[in-house]
């Protein structure tokens, strides 16, 4: 089994921890990544509110290299899977958008025809390699570890390929087989504002504080999230978020790929637990933690 | 006898056209016809509740005539692009693709000055895109907030310092090898656009 590996550029930086533990976690179950070269920006949300056709021409480039390297894709960003998908569903939908995708294509000698699947890692995870195959692989269990399963907005939403776009299971699924307690989390697929907390910071601080609040209310210890604007949403503004509102938010939010990592035994600090702002600090996980790195 | 319709106004009508012209070219698009004005797409929109025009008005306000209105609102600038509304919405009318046509349209039509935050946040992106082929996080950051908020800067350094102290943050942007590619693409299909 093997993917065309998608990063996007939040993987690069501010969600580097996402990048180290798929890829980790990647290995450790014997699933090839090759990383599609020389790849550029997917073009978010930005460039559909200026220009859909170089949105998605500019998105199709990518598309176009995973298709010369024989490989569907492997896309963790939430954002990039859903701004692909849709270059994809529009190709395939409108001959003569194809059409015009491909002129554009052509100033760079690529040409794309809408056959590369674009695919989530969960979703990999859990239809491809299959619960069963994960926990037989695992050395350590995260008993114990109450944990809100955060899925935000794009990958069960617009198109619920993998699962329900109201109350998504495959993480839960996945982390409850590693032994993590899931807590019930009613919010986990309200919007966590995206880019709101740039332009209108104060109604994407609202929407973070609901989601914080919700999951400590309902005993979480650590919030799994598997978007990297949702992880950077928020853990980041935690501090604004409590001066603001005069809470005592303190959160750890990791990449669902982090814990599953850890349960199969990588040293936490290939998985980037170390980057993280608020830092996990369950004992028993802590100690198991230090027993890998051992 | 009746009187006939009144000619809709001629910037209304050119703001119309254009708009169908961009929900033509998304699957489904013409399904906003048949909005049935039940506001499921307001009740499940997280952010609704801070719009000026809600989701469900803005088909009302564009049926009625006074799609002008809606582009001046800030409705379509508070749209997370969620796709709640969408997945929700009974007669499966793509509200969040909606609102993107919209946002095209006020754009093209320089209906809000530059230094406007989502424009600001746009261009200051894609200008990214266009010089390194990947989006340049902290540069992204600052040219935006001198752009709009020059006092926030400051106020963001924290978070800034943060997530430099944990790798997470570069002060140098990098380039892709074939970033000549990608220019090339956005030129071309720039020139195509409309074509």
């Amino acid at each position: 089994m093997e993917f065309a590996y998608y990063p996007g550029c939040s993987l690069e930086y501010t969600a580097k921890p996402y990048d180290q533990s798929t890829r980790e976690v990647f290995k450790a179950l014997g699933i090839g990544l090759r990383e599609v070269e020389d790849w550029n920006c997917c073009g978010a949300t930005m460039y559909m509110s200026i220009n859909k056709l170089v949105a998605y021409s500019v998105s199709a480039r990518n598309l176009a290299i995973a298709q010369n390297m024989g490989c569907d894709i492997c896309a963790p960003c939430s954002s990039c899977y859903t701004i692909l998908r849709k270059t994809n569903q529009y190709v395939q939908w409108d001959p003569h958008a194809r059409d015009k995708i491909n002129e554009a294509l052509s100033a760079a000698k690529l040409s794309y025809e809408g056959q590369v699947k674009v695919r989530h890692p969960l979703d990999i995870l859990i239809n491809d390699v299959g619960l069963n195959a994960i926990v037989a692989k695992t050395r350590y269990r995260l008993d114990g570890l109450r944990v809100a399963p955060y899925y935000g907005c794009q990958i069960v939403r617009p198109q619920a390929e993998f699962d329900d776009p109201d109350d998504p299971q495959t993480m839960d699924k996945l982390l409850a087989a590693l032994g993590a307690e899931i807590v019930p989390y009613p919010d986990k697929v309200r919007c966590c504002g995206g880019m709101l907390m740039t332009t209108y910071e104060e109604v994407a601080q609202n929407l973070n504080h609901d989601l914080l609040r919700s999951a400590e209310e309902n005993g979480a210890e650590v919030i799994a999230t598997l978007c990297p604007l949702c992880q950077m949403n928020l853990e980041s503004y935690q501090p604004k978020i409590n001066k603001r509102f005069n809470t005592h938010h303190h959160m750890p939010v990791v990449f669902f790929t982090q814990l599953l990592g850890l349960a199969l035994g990588v040293e936490p600090a290939k998985l980037g637990l170390d980057s993280l702002l608020v830092r996990l600090t369950n004992p028993k996980l802590k100690a198991k933690a230090a027993e890998v790195a051992v | 006898m009746p009187k006939p319709f009144e000619p809709v106004p001629k910037r209304e009508a050119e703001l119309r056209a254009a708009f169908w012209d961009q929900v033509r070219s998304f699957p489904d698009g013409q399904k906003i016809k048949e909005c049935l004005q039940c506001g499921t797409c307001t009740g499940t929109c997280p952010v609704s509740y801070t719009m000026d025009i809600t989701p469900r008005e803005t088909v009302a306000l564009f049926r009625a005539g006074l799609i002008e209105e809606i582009l001046h609102s800030r409705t379509i600038w508070i749209c997370a692009s969620c796709y709640s509304c969408t997945v929700r919405c009974p007669v499966g009318i793509r509200v969040t693709d909606t609102l993107y046509a919209l946002k095209r349209l006020a754009m093209s039509k320089k209906i809000y000055p530059d230094n406007y935050p989502v424009h600001a946040l746009s261009k200051a992106f894609i200008a990214n895109l266009y010089k390194y082929g990947r989006n340049f996080e902290l540069g992204l950051g600052a040219t935006y907030l001198l752009k709009t908020a020059p006092l926030k800067a400051i106020s963001s350094a924290g978070f800034g310092m943060a997530m430099m102290s944990r790798g997470r943050m570069s002060l140098i942007p990098h380039s892709i090898k074939k970033v000549n590619e990608v220019r090339a693409i956005i030129d071309r299909a720039n020139q195509l656009e409309g074509v």
